[in-house]
């Protein structure tokens, strides 16, 4: 609390978007390259107006895919680097982030979702080849000046890329904070890697590459060897999870969520504990590696009767889930696709009055209720597909208890879906 | 193949390497100072290790070898990234304009240069040069043209001459299906952020020594910090053009030679026609040919 003998207030009022960008900068970041794309563009205007004050440089690509390999160029010499975009961009830089994987170059990649829709992409890859990015997920803008500055740590520790995975919420909401530099424990070795271009003529030159090409005398891997190397490094990686989690003591209910959302969620449970009902939570901080002991730990406890995954997408976090409790618990999927007419991925089940609705019918092994105005948007089972399922009319229109069979094949949201026909 | 009358009345072998020839003497150094290694993967008759000698020499004549970044892009010249003794950064098939970008702004005392291939550049990263170029960049592009894919075995790209027969234009590039080769070099060149641009060759030795001049004033542009530099070099493929390889500088000079025209196609921000182009390699072969006939009174 401040007062008048505190020191003069350190905090200033920005947008997520700065504070993000502030703090790349404050882990040494000194090379951005983007292109504009809502609800990312703030944080390249950011980079463009704040990078130069540094002897940083930010350029403003003419495509996606000249921003991933000028940032590609920058990491190469060293230099703490860093691109990013919607996942719709980033599909366009999926080539780019699989090679620069091999290459074994410490990017790190924002990605200001548009909602959540993006999990796979970050987690699984949506390039070619053999890789896993480690995925950061803050859940509001405070926890994210925080994993910006781990996530180039990690970079660098790993030489591997690190996504951080956020919303329009986190790039537009505005908080009071201080950025101040994060200086992590583990010390990071020298990039003996890196090239400058003094190498050159003296026999000792060096090559950044994803190919495994090697000069004479050098242990010739090739690709096979790369992809070796990368494969041997993944379970490594895999130590670096992260997760909070909450109320699980005596919990009936756990409810994994992550990023923004995930806080609208503790917010609801909050709400719903107030009125006695026993429901706790498992937050992934980290995408990859995905917190399945902590989510094994939570639904094995013997309280827990039913888990829920709550995620602004069609159900994508919810394989990881089912993963992490591996059957111990009944999984059920409650979130859903959440957006506007503006496509930012920010729609009507973001919502603390909705989503605590959705807590509680799972917690009450009811059918999830009906997003308000999605009916139109619900598929119709047409005659063939009936037939090829084996599902009978009826069944689609009865939905109300999730645990019959005919409700179970088709899932709790799409029995329900029916029921409103 | 034939080489004179001793093979054929088998006096001896068609010719004797077996010794250096008494009156031989080395004029250049067999192994130029950014090379790790002689050998290499190119096919007989290619004109690609040509072009990497000519322009290791010239960094290492302008004595910027020890601050000169070398990046790559996907071809049968990838192989060259292993014996190279340059600094270098392997880019992905087409990127590789952009890279540089990033590299050059980290690095930019460095010379910085990215050597490509036509299906890299002029195919898949065409609008990556155009936007490098434009900008303005302070790199040197450097574009290795045979008209084909290489290294797939043959097959057209966007620098492939009508008429041309490639492994998917058996007849011959047919510009009412195959549409119209880009001649890269002049595209860039009417690019403001162009400083020099200029297409030579390997196919000869005069060939070789424009090229060098040219690699000389694309390295000092950069260094001035002028702009964007870029030489195109035509080189010889004949296993991705299905010829002899003793063909390879001739079906070149008749081929992309009559369609990507050599000379300087940019000096000095003023942009030269095809045709100034044309009547300067007409009036330079004119003055060679009466040097060869003075030459041989």
């Amino acid at each position: 609390m401040t007062t008048i003998d505190s020191p003069a207030p350190t905090h200033t009022l920005m947008e997520g978007s700065e504070a993000l960008v502030r703090a790349a900068m404050a882990a040494g970041c000194r090379f951005f390259a983007g292109y504009p794309m809502t609800p990312f563009t703030e944080v390249l205007e950011h980079f463009a107006r704040l990078l130069p004050d540094v002897g940083g440089v930010c350029i403003n690509a003419e495509s996606e895919l000249e921003a991933v390999g000028m940032a590609w160029g920058a990491l190469a010499t060293g230099a703490r680097a860093a691109t990013g975009s919607t996942g719709q961009g980033l599909s366009l830089m999926q080539e780019s982030f699989s090679e620069i994987t091999l290459a074994e170059l410490p990017l790190v990649i924002f990605n200001l979702a548009r909602g959540q829709q993006d999990y796979f992409q970050a987690t699984r890859g949506g390039g070619h080849g053999d890789y896993r990015h480690i995925v950061l997920a803050p859940q509001d803008v405070r926890e994210g000046v925080e994993l910006v500055q781990l996530a180039f740590h990690l970079a660098d520790k790993w030489r591997n890329p690190v996504l951080l995975y956020g919303d329009y919420l986190l790039a537009h909401t505005h908080e009071a904070l201080a950025v101040e530099r994060i200086d992590f424990d583990d010390s990071l070795p020298a990039k003996d890697w890196a090239v400058d271009g003094t190498r050159s003529g003296t026999r000792e030159s060096r090559a950044v590459t994803p190919l495994g090409v090697t000069k004479p005398g050098e242990p010739d891997i090739g690709q096979e060897g790369k992809a070796q190397l990368i494969a041997t490094k993944i379970p490594l990686m895999e130590r670096e999870v992260r997760s909070e989690s909450g109320w699980l003591d005596d919990a009936e209910t756990v409810v994994v969520a992550f990023g923004s959302p995930a806080k609208f969620v503790k917010y609801a449970i909050g709400q719903l504990r107030a009125a006695g009902h026993r429901i706790g939570y498992v937050r992934p901080v980290t995408l990859w590696p995905f917190p399945y002991d902590a989510v094994s730990a939570a639904a094995r406890s013997s309280h827990v009767r039913r888990v829920g995954s709550f995620e602004l997408s069609a159900g994508q976090m919810i394989d990881d889930v089912r993963i992490g409790v591996a059957g111990a618990a009944p999984v059920e999927f409650i979130g859903g696709v959440s957006t506007d007419h503006s496509g930012f991925g920010v729609g009507r089940i973001l919502d603390v009055e909705e989503i605590a609705a959705r807590i509680l019918a799972l917690h009450e092994a009811r059918a999830q209720p009906i997003v308000p105005g999605y009916e139109r948007m619900t598929y119709q089972l047409q005659d063939h597909q009936r037939e090829a399922t084996a599902l009978r009319p009826q069944a689609a229109h009865r939905g109300a208890d999730p645990s019959t069979p005919e409700a179970t094949a088709l899932g709790p949201q799409a029995a329900h879906r029916g029921a409103d026909q | 193949m034939n080489t004179g009358g001793d093979a054929m009345t088998g006096d001896g072998p068609i010719l004797d390497t077996s010794s250096r020839p008494e009156h031989a003497r080395v004029v250049e150094p067999l192994l130029p100072d950014l090379l790790l290694t002689q050998e290499h993967h190119m096919c007989p008759g290619c004109g690609e290790p040509l072009a990497l000698r000519s322009f290791l020499d010239v960094l290492a004549d302008l004595g910027v070898a020890n601050r000169s970044i070398m990046v790559a892009g996907i071809g049968c010249y990838t192989s060259f990234t292993g014996v190279v003794d340059v600094d270098l950064v392997q880019a992905l098939h087409g990127r590789a304009p952009s890279v540089a970008t990033g590299v050059k702004r980290m690095r930019p005392d460095a010379v910085v240069f990215t050597l490509q291939g036509d299906g890299d550049m002029v195919n898949e990263g065409l609008q990556e040069v155009l936007h490098t170029a434009a900008r303005g960049e302070n790199v040197t592009a450097i574009l290795l043209n045979n008209g084909v894919f290489g290294e797939t075995g043959g097959h057209m790209t966007a620098t492939t001459v009508l008429g041309q027969r490639t492994k998917n234009t058996l007849d011959g590039r047919d510009a009412s299906y195959h549409g119209y080769p880009i001649l890269i070099g002049d595209l860039i060149a009417r690019l403001q952020g162009a400083a020099y641009v200029a297409r030579g060759s390997v196919h000869n030795a005069g060939g070789v020594a424009r090229t060098k001049k040219m690699f000389t004033r694309a390295f000092e542009t950069q260094q001035r910090g002028e702009g964007f530099s870029f030489v195109e070099v035509l080189t010889m493929c004949p296993t991705g053009w299905f010829i002899p390889t003793r063909e390879g500088p001739g079906y070149m000079t008749s081929t992309l030679g009559e369609v990507h025209i050599m000379g300087e196609l940019k000096v000095d921000g003023r942009v030269r026609t095809t045709d100034e182009l044309h009547e300067e390699n007409v009036a330079r072969q004119a003055e060679a040919e009466a040097q060869f006939a003075r030459d041989d009174r």
